[in-house]
């Protein structure tokens, strides 16, 4: 594996919550590869959503936790700079709009459907509205949302479906074109027919971005991810290709959790 | 058998408060009768305020507390509306936790403090601080209208604080991941969501400048004259009706009651307005 595959790559990771006197996640160390959809799996606390909101720093919004290690984010020539260091807000947005995040619940803004999607680009200091407007109207049919609001835009974005709101929040999210994408339980509180609808546009996006995606769901991490990761108890026990790991894991104790017996 | 009793109580504790109210208005517009026949709607633009000893009749007119009422009101809002709202964001976006509790506790207690204090505190420390300041008396409706803003600062933060507090971490975590500023979070998202709560909470920190007699009759100057300058003392209703209501006789209480009359339309619309906008889902 170089980093000519890799997007993203975790080395050595500990991350500490604060006021907590051990680590939360030990030396993690994990790449992420560039166009595919990576797996974070595990029994609740074991830490792969702390481990996905430390990749865009939101754990920065509460002060006090400590990260030891790197997380390096990758450009095209393969130069990667370690996201832990960034300490200026102005670093801190850039990483932001490289690392879209969509949360496990639908997280639509108070005000209407185009201004939500607008809403990034705005931010992002784009001023020209029909470069705006064309943008929007990109994201929207990247996220298979058009034809259902290319009428109603204008309204807010509260009236729209649960399932809606979450894939509005995937072309707010993609609007940006970000290099990786975060999803954080991202069909938890969803129906099965619109985490159906949701599952087909992730594995839709991975043309254009990288994808990182937390789930509970085994046969949704097994459906969808090219990588799965299995984190217990704040290590990483092991990586590799989906097929490998959940058909057949080397280490027991992601065979025990892979077949239920655990979790 | 307990149930009908309690249903009873209930229902009668609950109309209680409707009829409350109804008899108020009604008392308030039956004394105001001899004054609404003998003045009408000129009432309002009357600036005069004068009894005649000899037929305990007179000419009365609103004109000057009404003003200067609006006027002190309007003072206190404009000062009161951004520094509440600056502590409220400060309270829920910005603090550090450790600071969160003394001063939201610092807050509430400023607004449990009566009344009368802030009138004595903005008289005997505040006026004169004004007066070598900005110039004036001392005592007039830049005064009142400051110290007003005090006293309604507390409970407009408190309310809105706890407007801002209801909006869900995970939206503004979804701003931040999008690479707002704390800014732009509270400008497009906090607000936006908590906009009934904060319309709310100015609403009715309104209707308390208006109805505030205590502190302003310490503070206003009590004079039957409209303001030139806004260091210069005048009147407003509450304190009006407070100042004269032990001496007056027939036709002045008349006038006051149609004072009165006034006042509470003006608040009762206002505490409407702020229900609806409480009440209205927000966006």
């Amino acid at each position: 594996m170089t980093t000519d595959t890799m997007i993203m790559e975790v080395k050595d990771f500990s991350f500490t919550y604060a006021g907590a006197s051990s680590p939360s996640l030990k030396k993690i160390n994990l790449p992420i590869e560039k166009n595919k959809i990576t797996a974070l799996i595990g029994p609740s606390g074991c830490g792969k959503s702390t481990l996905l909101r430390s990749m865009n720093r939101i754990h920065d919004l509460y002060p006090g936790n400590h990260y030891e290690g790197e997380i390096r984010l990758y450009d095209g020539d393969g130069k990667g700079g370690n996201i832990l260091e960034i300490k200026k807000e102005n670093d801190f947005i850039k990483l932001r709009q490289d690392v879209g995040m969509i949360f496990q619940k639908p997280t639509p803004f108070p005000m209407s459907i185009y201004d939500n999607v607008a809403y990034g680009l705005k931010l992002a200091g784009i001023k020209d509205k029909s470069e705006i407007q064309g943008r929007v109207e990109k994201a929207l049919q990247d996220a298979a949302i058009w034809g259902e609001t290319k009428d109603r835009l204008k309204e807010s974005a509260m009236g729209l479906s649960g399932g809606q709101q979450q894939r509005l929040c995937i072309a707010r999210a993609v609007a940006l074109k970000p290099d990786v994408l975060l999803f954080d339980e991202p069909t938890s509180a969803l129906d099965p027919i619109s985490t159906g609808a949701i599952e087909e546009l992730i594995a839709e996006l991975k043309k254009d971005v990288s994808i990182v995606i937390v789930t509970h769901n085994m046969q949704q991490a097994s459906r969808l991810s090219n990588y799965t990761a299995f984190m217990y108890l704040g290590d990483l026990i092991e990586y590799g290709k989906t097929d490998k790991i959940f058909l057949n894991p080397s280490v027991k104790l992601t065979e025990d959790y892979i077949t239920g017996r655990f979790g | 058998m307990g149930g009908t009793l309690f249903k009873n109580f209930s229902f009668f504790s609950a109309t209680l408060s409707f009829f409350i109210l109804v008899g108020i208005f009604a008392v308030l517009f039956n004394y105001a009768q001899e004054a609404l026949q003998e003045f009408g709607i000129n009432f309002l633009y009357g600036e005069t305020w004068e009894v005649d000893e000899e037929d305990e009749g007179g000419i009365f007119g609103g004109w000057i507390p009404i003003v200067g009422t609006l006027l002190s009101t309007l003072i206190a809002m404009v000062i009161a509306i951004p520094l509440a709202m600056g502590i409220a964001i400060f309270l829920t976006e910005i603090a550090h936790e450790k600071l969160v509790k003394p001063v939201s506790i610092a807050i509430e207690l400023l607004a449990a403090i009566p009344s009368i204090i802030y009138g004595m505190w903005g008289l005997f420390y505040f006026a004169p601080i004004v007066q070598s300041t900005v110039g004036g008396d001392g005592v007039g409706l830049l005064t009142a209208g400051i110290v007003l803003a005090i006293m309604i600062i507390p409970f407009m933060a408190a309310i809105t604080r706890d407007a801002m507090n209801t909006v869900p971490p995970v939206l503004k975590e979804s701003a931040y991941a999008m690479g707002a500023t704390t800014f732009e979070v509270v400008k497009d998202v906090v607000m936006p969501y908590a906009k009934g709560g904060i319309i709310g909470s100015i609403i009715l920190a309104l209707g308390r400048a208006l109805g505030e007699t205590m502190a302003v009759a310490f503070l206003i100057g009590s004079v039957m004259s409209i303001p030139s300058r806004i260091t210069d003392p005048t009147t407003s209703i509450p304190v009006l009706l407070a100042n004269n209501f032990a001496e007056a006789q027939d036709l002045e209480i008349s006038a006051m009651y149609y004072l009165a009359l006034i006042l509470f339309v003006v608040s009762f619309a206002l505490i409407s307005l702020a229900k609806f906008y409480f009440f209205r889902k927000t966006v």
